[in-house]
This record gives structure tokens, C-alpha cells and sequence, in this order.
């Protein structure tokens, strides 16, 4: 990775083709959003420009409120699960064997499944009638029903959520931990570092790059669930597993409220982003802190940073 | 065995991963009497009842075929922008590129549903609502981002020196794109198909709001036998066992690259 590459400003035309797609694919719409989003659209031909009374309207709403405190709960749970246990989870992959495809492919298997299909094998696995989860937890003796019981709606989501996701951590430290030469564990040893000491002073630090990545990906796509819920639990029982994406969604299609769906569009846009920036700035102000020589190989994957 | 907790857990995960698996292909063995009947862990009468309806009723083959038709058009397609845009970014420095690959970056940040009603008025107003190529240009929003990204990272650790070898040998530029420097980096562009054909296969919110009655994608399919009434969890089980397989086959072509694909390319 030369730092000193050439510059060369008929690159543009290698990127030509990107710009033209996501241009049409994600420019156009958005300033759509943005354009509905100061009007009141009655029909196609009858508009008002109201200003930011949309999203005046949106910030005060309790029922985005709460949405968006549910959502929050949400991500910080299935973070707080998944990248702890995705470490394990790695640390317990043996590098050498034969068998280390197979298992790689195994944990692959729910990042491939439709996030639907995702919901309805929780559905089928949790339901208290025919669902083998529901019924061995019922046969405990605990009154389980998700269907009925916000808390266990909770509970399931969250456990559909870790065991769709923590793959992904898992695969992303596993890659992270091939790359730590061996020399590093051996002087680890000459030092007579624990387990405990030799994951937190030579596993942990070589760690962090992929771990932001995981983090990351893990907060924004968290912060956009959409199918998985729908199906499992409908938003429901009431209202208490209804996340920012299902309420906008009922905005928009169900109730067709352009004008508000589109404020409430761009308010979500910038929450994730903000969420992401602070996330991503915190850890950088803080590698540049503590970090202790440029031998880093994989610094944090820096969009746009010197490649 | 350096980490006998960290074995012991991951087969403890392993098992969590398997058990709502194999109640789905259990599930798929049985009829609907069965499973809303007695309760029992195995299947007592296994049978392909389900399978043999899913492959015999066009309503649910055509939608394999549109769901398939629309990851693949939208695979090539994103491979197609994504490889020259990342071989410059790996190359060169120019006006703007920092901000761009920035920018690129934001796309995937954005989430889909805020993108329902314009993508929806956007294909409708050009024809191409309820076609595959509508689904596969929307999921570029998510495709094209990421797979920009992995390329990058794996063409940013083949040295320069190979592309400066290659102009001391006299070879043009487009011979040694297309049969030195592709063919060296097979295993990125394997990766970058799968995590394409991961995101696509597997996203529901777009595929339904951009098609109506004739593209309908298998997922969409599901989620309507779900809201019916008189559900038949049996057939539902088999087309998501379906919907499994072809994640199988794509990840195990890819299987040497995965773990440096999972790390964008980044980890050397």
C-alpha cells in the first residue's frame, strides 16, 4: 500500500460508471425525500410549502419518541450481546484444522438466509404451540408467549437478532486473529502472559480494526431492522416491538403521508449517520491517543484515509 | 488448544445456530396436520409433500426464477461499476476521492425505508416498475458501496510494481487489466459477488414496494402465505429451506477467500 500514489485526475473516468448509478439510485431519491418533506402534498397537483413544520411535527410526536427510544434499547442490547460473544466465538475457531472451512461456512449460513425467512424460523422455533423453543420453555414451567408478553417479545428479538448477527462479528474477528503472527503469542509466552493478559494486550489492540467494522456495520443495520421484527412479532404485542423503520413504513405506504414520512425520512437518515460519525470519530481521537507506533498494519478501515 | 472457554462456547453457539435450523427442515418434512397436531421433535411421518408443491405451482417457481433474475442482474451489474471505480481508488490520487469514497460510504448508512416512496415513484415514472432490473438498480444503493469497498481493499495490497512490470513488458493497459490483473485478484471478485448476492438475496423491503403481480420475488411470496388466513406452515418451512440453498452453493466457491472478504480485503 503505497502512501505516495500518483495523482491522476483522469481516475474520474474509472469512477464515472459508480457516480452514474448511485447517482440514479440514491441522489434522485433522496432530494425527492427532501423536496416532500417541506411540502403538503394534498394530490400530485395540489402542494403548499409548509417550511419545517413536518419535521417540527416528527420531533414531537411521542409515538416517534418512543419508536426511537425502542430503538436505541434495541441496538445497544444486541451490540452488548453480539460483539462480546462474536470474540469467543472466534478465539474458539482452531486456525490449523481441516475442519476450519466447514466451520466458517456453517456460521455463514444465517448471514444467507432471507432476513423474512430469518423471522419465520423464529416464529416457527418460538411459538408456544408448535414451536420447539415455546414448547420446551413451556414444559419448564415458565409461561411463555411471545405473541402476548412484551417482555418475551423483547427477549426473542433479541435472540433472533444474536443468532442472525453474531456470525458476522465472529467471521470479522476470526479474520482479525489470522493475521496476528505467531512470534507475537510466543513472546507473549516468554513474558509469561496469561490467557486473560495475552487477549487484552496482543489480541485485543491488533483487533481493532475489523472490531470498528463490525461495530459499525452492526449500529447501522441494528438501527434499520425492518423485516425481522414485522414477521416475528408484527410490531406487537401493541405497540412494544414497533422500531423506527416499521413506523415509518406505515407512514409512508400504509397511510401515504408523504409530507411527514419524508421529514421523519431524513430525520432518521441523519440519526444513523450522527450515531456512526460519533462512534467512528470517538475511536479515532482515541487510537490517536494511546496508539503506540505506526507498526499497525490494519488501522481501522478509514473511508477515504491514505490508502 | 489455547482457549478451552472459547472452544466450549463456540460449540455452545454452534448448537444455538443448528437447533432452529433443523426445526425448519423438520417442519418442511411434515404436513400442516401434523405439525398443528400432536407436538413431537421429530417428524413421525416425514414427507416431500412440501417440496413437491412448491416445484409443481408457478406461483412459487416463477418467484425463485424473479428472485434469482434480479440478484443476478443486479451482481453483474455492481461488479461491472465497482471494479473500475476500485482499481482507480486503489491507484491514484485525485480531485475529490477522499470525499467520494466518503460518500459512497454514506449510501450504505441510508436505510431502506427511507428510499420506499421515491424508488417507487422513480421506476414507476420510466417503466420499470414490477421488473427485475427495477430491483436489482435499488439494491445498487447498498451493492455498489460495499462492493467498491471490499475491491479496494483487496487491489490496494497487489503491489504497484505488477502494473509498472507489466508497461516495461509493452503490454497495453486493457491486456493487462483484463488477463493479468483480474485473474490475479479472482478471489476478491468471488468474495464481492457473494456479499453482493448476500445483500440482495436476502432483502425484502425493496423487492416488495418495486414489484406488483408478475416480478413478485420468493420472498414477498413468504410474507404473503404468512398474512393469509389458513396458514400452511408446512410449505412455508420447505421455500425456506429453498431460500437457504442457494447461499450454500455461492459461499462454498467462495470458501478459501471468506475470512479475508469478511475483513474487506484489509486484513493481509
Amino acid at each position: 500500500m503505497s502512501l505516495h500514489k500518483p495523482r491522476n485526475d483522469r481516475a474520474w473516468l474509472g469512477v464515472l460508471p459508480v457516480l452514474l448509478i448511485v447517482a440514479f439510485s440514491a441522489v434522485i431519491p433522496l432530494m425527492t425525500v427532501v423536496n416532500y418533506s417541506v411540502q403538503d402534498i394534498l394530490d400530485f397537483n395540489t402542494r403548499y410549502f409548509v417550511g419545517l413544520q413536518w419535521y417540527a411535527d416528527t420531533l414531537r410526536d411521542p409515538r416517534f419518541a418512543e419508536a426511537f427510544l425502542r430503538q436505541v434499547a434495541f441496538s445497544f442490547t444486541v451490540l452488548a450481546v453480539e460483539v462480546p460473544l462474536g470474540i469467543m466465538v472466534a478465539k474458539g475457531i482452531n486456525r490449523h484444522s481441516r475442519l476450519t472451512p466447514l466451520v466458517l461456512i456453517l456460521l455463514a449460513v444465517p448471514l444467507l438466509i432471507p432476513w423474512n425467512v430469518v423471522g419465520t424460523i423464529w416464529q416457527m422455533f418460538a411459538r408456544p404451540d408448535i414451536g420447539l423453543l415455546g414448547v420446551a420453555v413451556n414444559a419448564l414451567g415458565i409461561d411463555y408467549n411471545y405473541t402476548a408478553e412484551p417482555l418475551h417479545a423483547w427477549l426473542t428479538l433479541v435472540a433472533m437478532d444474536v443468532w442472525h448477527w453474531t456470525s458476522l462479528v465472529a467471521l470479522l474477528a476470526f479474520a482479525g486473529l489470522t493475521a496476528i503472527p505467531d512470534a507475537y503469542y510466543r513472546a507473549a509466552e516468554l513474558d509469561g502472559a496469561d490467557k486473560w493478559q495475552q487477549f487484552r494486550y496482543v489480541e485485543l489492540p491488533r483487533l481493532r480494526g475489523v472490531l470498528v467494522i463490525a461495530v459499525l456495520l452492526r449500529l447501522m443495520d441494528s438501527f434499520m431492522i425492518y423485516t425481522e421484527p414485522l414477521v416475528l412479532t408484527g410490531g406487537g404485542p401493541g405497540n412494544t416491538t414497533t422500531f423506527l423503520s416499521q413506523y415509518l413504513a406505515t407512514m409512508a405506504v400504509g397511510q401515504f403521508d408523504l409530507g411527514p414520512a419524508a421529514a421523519f425520512s431524513v430525520i432518521y437518515f441523519l440519526i444513523i449517520l450522527l450515531f456512526c460519525w460519533l462512534f467512528y470519530s470517538g475511536i479515532r481521537r482515541d487510537q490517536v491517543g494511546t496508539a503506540p507506533s505506526g507498526d499497525d498494519q490494519h488501522v481501522p478501515v478509514e473511508p477515504g484515509a491514505p490508502r | 488448544m489455547r482457549f478451552p472457554a472459547a472452544r466450549i462456547m463456540l460449540l455452545c453457539y454452534g448448537v444455538y445456530l443448528l437447533v432452529p435450523l433443523y426445526w425448519l427442515l423438520s417442519m418442511a418434512l411434515r404436513t400442516n396436520a401434523d405439525i398443528v397436531g400432536a407436538f413431537t421433535v421429530v417428524p413421525l411421518e416425514p414427507t416431500l409433500a412440501n417440496f413437491r408443491e412448491i416445484f409443481t405451482n408457478p406461483v412459487w417457481y416463477e418467484a425463485f426464477q424473479n428472485s434469482l433474475a434480479y440478484v443476478a442482474i443486479n451482481t453483474l451489474l455492481s461488479l461491472l461499476v465497482a471494479i473500475p471505480a476500485a482499481y482507480v481508488f486503489s491507484r491514484y490520487r485525485f480531485l475529490g476521492d477522499q470525499q467520494l469514497f466518503f460518500w459512497l460510504l454514506t449510501n450504505r448508512m441510508a436505510p431502506p425505508a427511507v428510499f420506499l416512496l421515491p424508488f417507487f415513484q422513480l421506476y414507476s415514472s420510466i417503466g420499470l416498475f414490477d421488473t427485475p432490473v427495477a430491483v436489482a438498480l435499488a439494491h445498487c444503493l447498498f451493492t455498489v458501496p460495499l462492493s467498491v469497498w471490499i475491491l479496494e481493499g483487496f487491489f490496494s495490497a497487489v503491489p504497484t510494481e505488477l502494473d509498472e512490470m507489466a508497461q516495461l513488458d509493452g503490454h497495453r493497459f486493457g491486456y493487462f487489466f483484463l488477463r493479468i490483473f483480474l485473474p490475479i485478484n479472482r478471489g476478491a471478485i468471488g468474495v464481492t459477488l457473494f456479499f453482493c448476492f448476500m445483500f440482495s438475496w436476502v432483502e425484502l423491503l425493496l423487492a416488495r414496494t418495486l414489484t406488483g403481480a408478475t416480478a413478485k420475488p420468493i420472498v414477498v411470496v413468504m410474507t404473503r402465505t404468512v398474512s393469509a388466513s389458513g396458514l400452511d406452515w408446512g410449505v412455508l418451512a420447505a421455500a425456506g429451506v429453498l431460500t437457504v440453498l442457494p447461499g450454500l452453493v455461492v459461499v462454498w466457491f467462495v470458501r478459501r477467500d471468506l475470512v479475508k472478504g469478511f475483513a474487506l480485503g484489509r486484513v493481509s
